[in-house]
């Protein structure tokens, strides 16, 4: 007898559980550092009640975890817009948008057809975009005002000052350096194989002139705002927040071209509340709220009008990076064929290896 | 009858309390290898049969040096924490005794209730080019610029000796608590030096304690992540680091499990010549 009434506690507990869990619902975002600011979740909980989990990461573990659980795990996530396709076709983990549920009249016209565009899969379109930026060049231009391009940060006058990543943009962003062009060869595996050996021939060679290869966005401010590297290829949201502590330091476009990036809305195949996760997009969406996001990751975003509410300082270092032919040279990256990543990861490798 | 009635029930005692350990070993340990077992010998085009994820480890130059590097640097790092920790273990078991053994006992545990990643980030505060040591050489006059000393293999080495020191410090403590002091005195009796009763006694003694030890650390540097990612310098390959980056940045998981297990393999191999050689067996160590 006195068992049985444990078993039924234990029941009744779990049962009263589950539906407290139920009444406040959840919605579990995957995005990056700075895009669901503390101020912007707490907004839209108090709109809509629901409670909004953050979980901070990159394009390749996003895509990695989404990978390992089929999808699960998360109700909205926000991969780069070239990272949407082909991650669907091989891995299958995204779940068709449907449009109809999102206010389309705040984005940016252009920005909305081109993101669809690039992240239609078998005629469903996949994701609508959210931020934007570019990769270039961070500069202290006290020190190292000729550095122009991304080659540049080889100079031997820079040799132990140059901090970079060692991931893929490194190596686009010096093969357009070096008067290729990646993109063209996407779809042609031998020649980009070409190019990336040769942009690891001059990656391994300007290695001297590297301090260290940075990894996350911290460890890049804080190897610039110390003085212990004077030049970086980097993010322009990066360079921008060094600027307001030291002028001397900003983004530079590079005369080869910024690489631009647009970070997008996806829904993952198994995502839970898709109700909640249009809900977000549409509030973030809103100009006053998009110019908050702006506030904290640094970056635009595609919504429009928000500029308005962006500050004057923002908008200053943006003007002062970019010139209207900087911005005509953004190189924006192409959906990314499937394989790839082999060659570049092997030349990668290797460069760290030498 | 009533005695085999017992016995039964012994038996399915027993059964219920291994269930844990058998469930833990099951579904955590076991499980998830042969997975990794499955991936790393089907090839993901058309699910056939392939070794080639395991050949590609041992043709190309980059992964199985990688390997050996990293071997190479944690059997280092195993030597030299022991060769730190034995002096402090030997002074923990046998000179101090009651409450100072306690607190000195405790002063090696307190950095280990910070969180691995805040130890390493404790170095590099302390070693970058503008961090506290460098700035404390200038100001003294002893540096004339600034000096960097982190990114370089000697500071993942004294990161990973660090961080493994408790682990080879409580099993020494343990084994030498163990040894009677009459022995060591009896042996000074006998007019032996100092260097003969180490040799001697304590050594012998100790061998359990010791081998166990570098074992643990010896594992734990292996598999380390954080501490050569953070300290190390742009030459700093760590095979972790390689199994890491084939699962999440290249998304190739066969190539992945197929490192991760040889990591499993290697490793174990190394474990088990190590024993061979100083003459121990693994259940002698860890009974």
């Amino acid at each position: 007898m006195k068992k049985i009434n444990i078993l039924s506690l234990a029941v009744l507990l779990a049962s009263g559980l589950a539906t407290t869990a139920q009444a406040t619902q959840e919605l579990r975002l995957l995005t990056w550092g700075g895009y669901a600011p503390k101020e912007v979740v707490e907004l839209f909980e108090k709109e809509t009640g629901i409670k909004v989990k953050v979980t901070k990461s990159n394009n390749e573990e996003m895509i990695s975890k989404l990978k390992a659980t089929r999808g699960a795990g998360f109700d909205l996530v926000q991969p780069s817009q070239d990272r949407v396709a082909s991650a669907q076709k091989a891995f299958k983990i995204y779940k068709p948008m449907d449009l109809s549920k999102i206010d389309s009249s705040q984005f940016i016209d252009s920005m909305l057809a081109a993101t669809k565009g690039q992240s239609t899969v078998d005629g469903e379109v996949y994701a609508v975009p959210h931020v934007w930026g570019s990769s270039g060049l961070i500069v202290n231009r006290a020190i190292a005002a000729d550095i122009k391009d991304y080659t540049d940060l080889c100079k031997p006058a820079y040799a132990g000052k140059v901090t970079y990543r060692l991931k893929r943009p490194t190596l686009i962003g010096f093969a357009f350096a070096m008067g290729e062009d990646p993109f063209a060869a996407y779809g042609d595996a031998d020649k980009y194989k070409q190019i990336m050996e040769k942009v690891g021939k001059k990656l391994t060679e300007c290695k001297a002139n590297v301090k260290a290869y940075w990894s996350g966005g911290d460890a890049l401010l804080s190897l610039m705002r110390s003085g212990e590297t004077t030049a970086a290829m980097a993010w322009d949201a990066g360079g921008w927040k060094l600027n307001r502590d030291n002028a001397d330091i900003t983004f530079v476009a590079p005369t080869s071209g910024a690489l631009g990036w647009i970070d997008t809305f996806v829904l993952p195949r198994k995502t839970k509340n898709e109700a909640a996760a249009y809900q977000w997009i549409n509030f973030v969406m809103r100009p006053d709220i998009a110019a908050k996001i702006t506030a904290s990751a640094g970056n635009f975003t595609a919504s429009k009008g928000s500029d308005d509410f962006v500050d004057a300082k923002a908008k200053a270092q943006y003007q002062e990076s970019f010139s209207a032919k900087d911005i005509d040279n953004i190189k924006w990256y192409p959906p990314v064929p499937a394989g790839l990543e082999k060659i570049e990861g092997k030349i990668l490798d290797r460069i760290k290896a030498s | 009858m009533g005695n085999l009635g017992a016995n039964a029930r012994l038996k399915l005692g027993l059964w219920l309390l291994l269930m844990p350990l058998g469930l833990w070993l099951l579904l955590l340990i076991i499980l998830p290898h042969f997975e990794l077992l499955i991936f790393s010998i089907t090839d993901p085009e058309d699910g056939a049969f392939t070794f080639e994820f395991y050949f590609e480890f041992f043709t190309e130059p980059l992964y199985w040096r990688t390997f050996l590097r990293t071997a190479v640097m944690s059997i280092l790092a195993t030597i030299l924490t022991l060769i730190i920790a034995f002096p402090v273990a030997f002074y923990i078991a046998k000179m101090l005794k009651g409450r100072s053994k306690g607190i000195v006992f405790a002063m090696c545990l307190i950095p280990f209730w910070v969180s691995e990643l805040v130890r390493t980030f404790g170095w590099m505060i302390l070693l970058r080019e503008s961090g506290v040591i460098s700035n404390f050489l200038q100001w003294s006059g002893l540096a004339a610029g600034p000096v960097e000393l982190l990114y370089t293999d000697a500071t993942i080495m004294l990161g990973l000796v660090y961080s493994s020191m408790l682990f080879m410090v409580v099993p020494l403590v343990s084994t030498l608590d163990s040894l009677d002091d009459s022995y060591i005195e009896a042996g000074y009796d006998l007019g032996g030096t100092n260097w003969n009763v180490i040799r001697e006694i304590v050594i012998p003694h100790a061998i359990p304690g010791i081998v166990s030890g570098c074992i643990i650390v010896f594992m734990l540097s292996l598999g380390n992540y954080l501490t050569p990612v953070l300290l190390g310098g742009k030459d700093s390959l760590w095979f972790t680091e390689q199994i890491y980056t084939q699962f999440i940045t290249r998304f190739n998981w066969e190539q992945g499990s197929a490192f991760g297990l040889l990591l499993l393999v290697l490793s174990s191999l190394i474990v088990w010549l190590g024993l061979k050689a100083s003459g121990q067996s693994f259940t002698k160590t860890m009974g």
